[in-house]
């Protein structure tokens, strides 16, 4: 009996993974997929924060994409290494905070390493060429393979023909003919393939999978390291960088206020770690203090918060601020108006 | 057979399912996992991880803000 040959496929929760993966089953390749887990992917954390997704449903599209496929799915943890590709990208970032080409070696590495180490043959991915300005371009798909190590283990089902042949094509493991030669940004050749495999309901996340990618991320990234002084990071700045609006008067500090009930549920539990504070005599949003605000600055966020609360009118409103040495204070302040909350406090 | 708990409370998805996974490697076929969350997400996305990696889950429960998933690893 001839040896089952196995792939592992990069899985984002995207459609072009997902079709990669297809193209690979169809031709009787064990096809299992894994995805990679930055910190920084939307779904997820995001979903459980924000109550306005409630409504969607909160599914995971890794998750999604492996039951449709029939396939396992391996979540790995990156979140500590994928640490130095975000800080020092070999290749640079694209345009937002995104340092794709760096990311997609680090990940193609990954799953070489996953493939030895688990006796698999060769790996899949979704990438089109051209079909990204940084990552997929056709200059930089031999970079990923080359630098990955990966070199001809790496598979590109869905562009594979305008690619120079691979191990998997030349051992006779997939069929070179059955493959595809998508090129570019339009989504058509995808939507049609999608149709012929009766794919329905795939994830299209319009700013992408990745908040690196997102601009006002990018630029709260940027300010979390310029205040800070170094670029390191851990989980919790990740996180708190997806919710509320985020304020910064001056270098000693931000605001960080709630946008909505999920926020404020979600930052409750960050009460310990920052000073924090809400109106005591109005209805209003929870706010932390990010930094080491002085005792005007404080003030100030007071009547910051207030503009965001139901007394955002009133002549005073009263604030309860609570200290980290467990201390709470009253403070009476008048909301600051919209016109005097400067445009270029906003991160 | 031996009975196992795992704590992912604070943690949201994926990384409940991640730490899931991680534990199921330490263990046996037929043993159980109690994993208790507070992310609701797990409801949804620990029935989905197990059912494509061939482990059952027995029981799922909410008892106040934790989410509790009981699961028996496959093989
Ligand atoms: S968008 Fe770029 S940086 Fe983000 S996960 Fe994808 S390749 Fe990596």
């Amino acid at each position: 009996m001839s040896k089952q040959i196995k792939a592992v496929a990069l899985i984002s929760g995207g459609l072009d993974s997902m079709l990669a993966a297809q193209t690979v089953i169809e031709q009787g390749v064990h096809v299992e997929g894994i995805n990679f887990f930055t910190g920084f992917c939307v779904e997820g954390h995001t979903h459980a924060i924000r109550k306005k997704d409630k409504a969607k449903p909160k599914r995971n599209n890794s998750l999604w994409v492996a039951e449709q496929l029939g396939m396992k799915l391996h979540i790995v943890d990156i979140i500590e290494e994928y640490k130095d590709v975000l800080i020092n990208p070999k290749y640079g970032y694209g345009a937002n905070m995104n340092p794709c080409l760096d990311c997609k070696i680090f990940m193609v590495n990954k799953a070489k390493q996953w493939i030895q180490e688990n006796d698999f043959d060769f790996i899949i991915t979704g990438e089109v060429m051209g079909q990204r300005p940084m990552s997929q371009r056709k200059e930089t798909m031999p970079v990923v393979a080359r630098e990955s190590g990966a070199d001809d283990l790496l598979l590109r089902p869905l562009c594979a023909k305008n690619l120079p042949i691979t191990k998997p094509e030349r051992e006779g493991w997939v069929n070179r003919e059955l493959l595809h030669d998508f090129s570019g940004r339009s989504r058509k050749p995808q939507m049609a393939l999608a149709d012929e495999f009766g794919f329905e309901d795939y994830a299209q996340p319009a700013g992408g999978c990745c908040f690196l990618t997102d601009k006002s991320y990018s630029k709260k990234l940027v300010d979390l390291w310029e205040t800070r002084g170094d670029k390191d990071y851990d989980l919790d700045d990740v996180m708190l960088l997806k919710v509320g609006r985020h304020i910064r008067p001056n270098p000693r500090f931000k605001i960080m206020v709630a946008r909505e009930e999920g926020e404020a549920r979600f930052m409750t539990g960050y009460k310990k770690t920052f000073i924090n504070m809400n109106c005591s005599t109005h209805r209003g949003p929870l706010a932390l203090l990010v930094g080491e605000p002085n005792e005007e600055d404080i003030k100030l966020a007071a009547k910051i918060l207030a503009r965001y609360g139901q007394g955002r009118e009133a002549q005073e409103v009263g604030v309860e601020v609570r200290l980290l040495n467990g201390e709470i204070q009253q403070i009476n302040i008048k909301p600051l108006l919209v016109t005097e909350i400067p445009q270029a406090w906003f991160i | 057979m031996s009975l196992y708990t795992l704590d992912a409370r604070r943690l949201l998805c994926p990384l409940p399912v991640i730490r899931t996974q991680d534990k199921i490697k330490q263990l046996q076929v037929g043993d159980e996992l109690e994993v208790t969350s507070t992310d609701p997400g797990v409801m949804q996305d620990i029935p989905t991880w197990c059912s494509i990696n061939g482990h059952k889950v027995l029981e799922t429960q909410q008892q106040n803000n934790d989410y509790i998933i009981r699961l028996q690893v496959g093989e």
